[in-house]
């Protein structure tokens, strides 16, 4: 039982950080159909500005701050000069402008500041906590927690607010939310905006635990991709589930099977719903327009 | 359309160097300064500048100034074999020092066996130089000497029943995999064996197993970039109490930055390098490792690593070489590298010779112990 | 000349012309090995092609057969005392298998579902070949003994270059004739719309599967070419990087377009070459171009040019 609880914690902490690289793809690609292969990029800048930020004097919820701020100014500036210049295209060509766009802030990442890894103190001491036998850092209890707000907030702010109904109408009909006033270039900004917040405040949580370093994004993208896919992309509350799966079956993967292929594990119970479910756990099936 | 032969020859005169007339020496180099060995590369790209500069300063090699040509090849084997075919046939280069992993070499090798270019690479593994080729040389360890190190020490504590925690990237793979040559000559048993992925994040669920199993006296985690670190720091977690060996992949002080507290009393076999300012004053050794360190943390005002010292080691093999050979001829230089006699480096003490194109031995191997925070040598 | 270089025969000729004639303006065996490198991705491009320019499928795992055409030729020599060029063949057959009995279940998905179920079957094959490593070497990757041919030892970069010249004309010029075909007419139909080509009596798994296992095939022999003229192979051949680089150059060159194939995947060799010349800053730049280029000339790059000619004429 111990053990069972110890590779829990472990699942649900890394899974929590998928989840937010899921909902970064699932808001982008609503408001706009853009998969945007640079999401990975926003948590390593979250992580990595906080680290330097800290470096030089900063106090770390300044620089945490700070890191959001650089985050959401790349996120903006990314719709703006690379997506927005390329609307109509099609979804192919768009995926590819993210690739460049991911290889290109990376390439930033690596002269602004190193290619060594790095850490950041834990939030709140790094003593184990004993719980069911399992030993749980307070920090992975903070991802938990932080990344269950996110969402909380995220939810708020969609149904509660104008803005955010308009996000949700822009992606039920884009040409229905033009008709009915809603400027949608705007908030395909918006939801860039709001990706970038949310993966560099991912970034910022999991540095004390996984560290960072200029290329973390790269895999975390594709942990993401995957995580929303098995949801079912498009569906917020999938993506959140996805991200906590890949990461309990990782987890579960590596101690009950074999941790040589603990990803290979992921994939396959990937391949093995998108079988049965072909839209995700709880996508759903979208109709083919003549 | 029919242009296209003409602008794709317009963008290849773009790469053509204009190729210097008058005599310099022309050194090549092919290292992984990004992609997933970034951690070998880089410190390796950054010392191979810094004393370029330093030996052009100081009037070059034989009254030759050193031209450099560095390119990256992101960790890609293919992408390795393209630069160093561009080294012999394009820049045409005297020399090669480079090649940061094993896989990298393996596919350079034949272009600069067939072009007779001295190559001194600076990859871990033994099969680089073994058998031996006639214009391969390398710097660094072998994982074997790693393993061996790591070996004897458990056995002066009595320590002969393992459990095993590896990095499935190129250096723990292999790592372990020379490890499990020598457990007999040893008489170690590995009770239980994990694995985990270069980017990993944690590795909690394989720990706890090999804490669930029974008579484990100690663990060794073959493995380099963050993996060690996040290894020790969840270790520490989980409350493991046997002794924890790191492998001489971990190369820098940032190990000890990164792993914290968790740190403390881990071992791991290693350089001198890493301890310079602990070393006696009467140990050989002590200069060449202060002086790398100084000028290396100067310059680039990060803490030092072995990796780089590699570099170090390699360059000066060959610079050494070519003053004896008093030119930078290419099968002159490379009979004066296997010559190499008592060269004192990073890395120990280098004899080389017809059979060894290695020339290290196991004394050139410290152990060292973490203990509050900084390196000690283990008696 | 435009019309010509529109059709998909006159981009064969087009092809086999370049063939012919770079070697003339080749200056050294370096220059030689680039565009025998840039051969080898454009075969694998052009069948990647077929499964996403003209069936209109997305695959983000094409390295891995390419890897299984890499490490047959590795593998069967090494291990099991098969000539190369049987292992050459079997490696091709292999691939070709795999993607058909995946390709069924796996074609059923659409769009970003079929991206990522790709993306999972490349990863696997990856992660076998780093993983086994009594087998293939490890993540260090295993050397590949050279290919004889009746006593004729392939090697070198001038030899290569012909090899994967003519061969590259042959991949064309197959995917042209299919192009043409009553089959190429179902692959449109099915990329415009699977309903509409459905009730137009298209069986549109069957198409799709013929798609996939072509693509499959076209990437084993790029990657047992690739395994063969380095003398090397590692499991980068088959990582998820690859498939990404496959994908990239497809785009960037024309979805659609054979000649766009073969230009996405010489200006993704080249440019890292050219690049050097940046240092520290080559990946912003090769970051900043793909932008660049595919906001200006979002078609790709073929089919834009060709658009644009078509408009000023």
């Amino acid at each position: 039982m111990a053990e069972f609880l110890q590779f829990a914690f472990s699942g649900l902490t890394v899974g929590a950080i998928y989840a937010l690289v899921a909902l970064g793809f699932t808001l982008i690609y609503n408001a706009s159909d853009v998969i945007n292969f640079a999401q990975g990029e926003f948590v390593m800048l979250g992580g990595m500005v906080t680290v330097f930020a800290v470096a030089a004097g900063v106090p770390l919820p300044l620089a945490a701050l700070l890191a959001v701020a650089v985050a959401v100014a790349v996120g903006v500036t990314l719709h703006r000069l690379a997506i927005e210049p390329a609307r109509g295209a099609s979804a192919v060509t768009l995926i590819i402008i993210t690739i460049g766009a991911s290889i290109l802030l990376r390439g930033v990442a690596a002269v602004v500041f190193d290619k060594g890894f790095h850490s950041l103190p834990a939030f709140a001491g790094s003593e184990p906590w004993q719980i069911g036998g399992a030993a749980v850092l307070p920090q992975s209890l903070i991802v938990l927690v932080g990344a269950g707000a996110i969402v909380a907030m995220l939810w708020v702010f969609l149904t509660g607010t104008m803005l955010g109904k308009a996000l949700i109408a822009t992606s039920a009909n884009r040409l229905a939310a033009r008709l009915v006033g809603i400027n949608t270039g705007a908030i395909v900004g918006l939801s860039f905006a709001v990706s970038a917040a949310i993966g560099a405040i991912g970034g910022i949580l999991m540095t004390p635990i996984t560290l960072t370093s200029y290329d973390v994004g790269t895999l975390l993208a594709l942990k993401g991709f995957a995580a929303a896919m098995l949801g079912g992309m498009g569906n917020p509350i999938g993506a959140v589930l996805g991200g906590l799966l890949v990461g309990l079956l990782e987890s579960f993967g590596a101690g009950y099977l074999s941790s040589q292929y603990k990803d290979a594990i992921a994939f396959l119970v990937i391949l093995a719903v998108l079988f049965v479910m072909p839209h995700g756990l709880v996508g759903r099936a979208g109709v083919e327009r003549v | 359309m029919q242009r296209l032969p003409k602008i794709m020859l317009a963008a290849a005169s773009l790469w053509l160097t204009a190729g210097a007339a008058q005599a310099e020496i022309k050194l090549g180099s092919v290292l992984s300064v990004t992609g997933p060995a970034s951690f070998l590369g880089d410190p390796e790209k950054r010392t191979l500048e810094i004393y370029v500069a330093e030996l052009n300063a100081k009037g070059g090699i034989n009254g030759q100034q050193i031209k450099l040509f560095v390119y990256d090849d992101g960790g890609d084997a293919n992408k390795a074999k393209t630069f160093a075919t561009r080294l012999a046939e394009e820049d045409k280069v005297d020399a090669m020092v480079g090649g940061s992993t094993t896989g990298t070499t393996m596919a350079m090798i034949p272009v600069f066996e067939d072009a007779g270019i001295p190559f001194i690479s600076l990859a871990g593994a033994v099969q680089v130089v073994k058998p031996v080729k006639k214009w391969v040389f390398k710097t660094p360890h072998t994982d074997t000497m790693a393993c061996e190190k790591i070996f004897e020490d458990l056995k002066k504590r009595n320590l002969t029943k393992i459990g095993m925690i590896s990095g499935t990237d190129a250096f723990g793979k292999s790592m372990r995999d020379q490890c499990m040559t020598v457990t007999s000559k040893y008489g170690i048993e590995v009770l239980h064996e994990e694995s985990y992925g270069p980017r990993d994040s944690d590795m909690t669920p394989q720990l706890t197993n090999i804490k669930n199993k029974a008579g484990i006296q100690a663990v060794i985690n073959p493995g380099f970039g963050q993996g060690p670190a996040i290894v020790t720091r969840n270790y520490r977690q989980l409350g493991i109490t046997v002794p924890l060996y790191q492998s001489h992949g971990v190369g820098s002080k940032q190990f000890i930055d990164l792993a914290g507290t968790a740190a403390d009393g881990v071992r791991l076999p290693a350089a001198a390098l890493l301890v310079a300012d602990k070393l006696p004053d009467s140990d050989p050794q002590k200069k060449v490792v202060v002086d790398y360190k100084k000028t290396y943390e100067q310059k680039t005002g990060q803490p030092v690593s072995t990796f780089g010292g590699h570099m170090y080691d390699g360059l000066m093999i060959l610079v050494e070489a070519m003053k004896r050979a008093k030119s930078a001829d290419k099968a002159k230089v490379r009979d004066e590298i296997e010559k190499t006699r008592n060269f004192m480096g990073t890395a120990g003490v280098v004899n080389m010779s017809a059979t060894d194109h290695l020339g290290l031995d196991l004394t050139a191997f410290r152990m060292l112990e973490i203990k509050n925070g900084d390196w000690s040598l283990v008696q | 000349m435009r019309r010509f270089a529109a059709s998909p025969y006159g981009v064969v000729v087009l092809i086999a012309v370049l063939v012919a004639a770079l070697p003339a303006v080749l200056p050294t065996t370096f220059y030689v090995r680039i565009a025998a490198l840039v051969f080898i991705f454009a075969l694998a491009v052009v069948g990647l092609n077929l499964l996403m320019g003209f069936a209109g499928q997305v695959s983000l795992g094409h390295a891995g057969f390419f890897g299984i055409g890499a490490y047959a030729v590795a593998i069967g020599p090494t291990h099991l005392g098969i000539p190369s060029w049987a292992a050459f063949v079997i490696g091709v057959a292999l691939a070709a298998l795999i993607a058909f009995l995946v390709g069924r279940p796996i074609l059923r998905l659409k769009g970003h579902y079929l991206a990522v179920a790709t993306l999972g079957l490349g990863i696997l094959i990856a992660m076998v070949m780093t993983n086994e490593a009594a087998w293939t070497g490890g993540p260090d990757g295993m050397p590949v003994p050279r290919l004889e041919l009746f006593g004729w030892r392939v090697r070198g970069p001038v030899t290569w270059y012909w090899v994967s010249g003519i061969t590259l004309v042959i991949g064309a010029w197959i995917a042209a004739n299919l192009i043409a075909s009553p089959t190429g007419r179902a692959f449109r139909a099915i990329h415009d719309s699977e309903t509409a080509a459905r009730v137009l009596g298209v069986d549109v798994a069957r198409y799709k599967l013929l798609a996939f296992v072509l693509s499959a095939a076209y990437a084993a022999v790029a990657g047992a070419y690739l395994a063969l003229f380095d003398g090397l192979v590692t499991p980068d051949s088959a990582g998820f990087l690859r498939s990404i680089e496959f994908v990239t150059m497809a785009v960037l060159g024309g979805l659609g377009s054979i000649f766009g194939s073969v230009v996405g995947a010489m200006i993704l060799t080249v440019l890292p070459q050219v690049l050097t010349v940046f240092h520290d800053y080559e990946h912003i730049a090769l970051g900043a171009i793909m932008i660049v280029f595919m906001i200006f000339l979002r078609a790709g790059i073929v089919p834009s040019l060709l658009t644009f000619l078509r408009r000023s004429s």
